[in-house]
């Protein structure tokens, strides 16, 4: 269900769909030229991925890589990883402009599981959550009610979510009351 | 309801994405100017029925700011663009030409 990088869910519920909010993961925000070959290289160095095209999300064994803009990714991995990674990548890019950021412990990552996972998070967020605007792999920042959010699919029915930890609570009893049984309108079911 | 593409995102971002950023291609009267000129730099927008160019920034997306020419009586989007000039690009104003041929142009 999760990405191999993922750590087991603190709570979860099961509704229409199962929601599941995970304990805490590794996240670096990076920002620098990402067309760099420095910058290329680094990535590759922290999560062994190679850089994601516009809008796009890598995962692998290690973790994971986003694209967030045009001059930023985020960068998932073991929570415990992401201080040394930190260090790692700030070496590799010594020299050019650039930012690393743990940020770790300012973010929660949430997983969503079952048929109906595009309409939860459309009954909240005025993101085109059909199959063709959001193909697996594409990596969304939006908002869900009044809370910014990136989510992205990682097979038809399963979809990520990350968000502010400062609102994680609010954003999980939201997904859960979204996610309630036999709420679930159909409209946007694969 | 607008909805604006981002042109650094790509997403045809919804209204409610973006945070609205007043008038676009204002040029700052710098040192040198007198109290007229940086009155109407600070204080003086335009407020048109109709052609407008406006600022954008894709709040809840990628964050950044860009420009969209679109028509305040209509609500027609003619189009958007990356902020990094000082006027609108060309095939900007010919598209509005072409659903406007009364409009007096971009005046800066």
């Amino acid at each position: 269900m999760s990405e191999p990088w993922m750590p087991k869910p603190l709570q979860s519920f099961q509704g229409a769909v199962m929601v599941a909010r995970h304990a805490p993961v590794g996240m670096i925000t990076l920002r620098g030229d990402l067309d760099a070959a420095e910058m290329a290289a680094a990535v590759k160095g922290a999560v062994g991925l190679a850089m994601p095209a516009q809008r796009r999300i890598r995962s692998g064994k290690r973790g994971a890589v986003a694209w967030m803009s045009p001059d930023e990714l985020l960068l998932f991995m073991d929570h415990d990883r992401a201080p040394v990674a930190v260090d790692r990548l700030d070496k590799a890019l010594a020299g050019g402009h650039h930012l690393a950021v743990d940020v770790s412990d300012a973010r929660a990552l949430f997983t969503l599981a079952g048929h109906g996972v595009r309409e939860v998070i459309a009954k909240g967020s005025p993101a085109d959550m059909a199959p063709d605007a959001l193909p697996v792999g594409e990596f969304r920042r939006s908002r869900i009610g009044q809370v910014a959010a990136a989510w992205w699919l990682s097979d038809a029915q399963t979809l990520h979510l990350v968000c502010f930890r400062s609102v994680g609570d609010y954003m999980f009893d939201w997904l859960c009351v979204a996610a309630a049984r036999d709420g679930l309108p159909g409209f946007l079911a694969v | 309801m607008l909805i604006l593409h981002c042109p650094y995102c790509g997403i045809h971002a919804d209204e409610t994405e973006l945070a609205p950023g007043g008038e676009a291609h204002i040029r700052r009267a710098g040192p040198g100017s007198d109290d007229t000129e940086f009155e109407n730099y600070m204080f003086a927008r335009k407020n048109p029925k109709g052609v407008h160019f406006e600022r954008w920034r894709h709040v809840h997306g990628c964050g950044k700011w860009f420009h969209a020419a679109r028509a305040t009586d209509t609500l027609e989007v003619f189009g958007t663009y990356p902020a990094q000039t000082t006027e609108p690009p060309e095939e900007i104003l010919a598209h509005i030409r072409k659903r406007r041929p009364d409009w007096k142009g971009f005046q800066g």
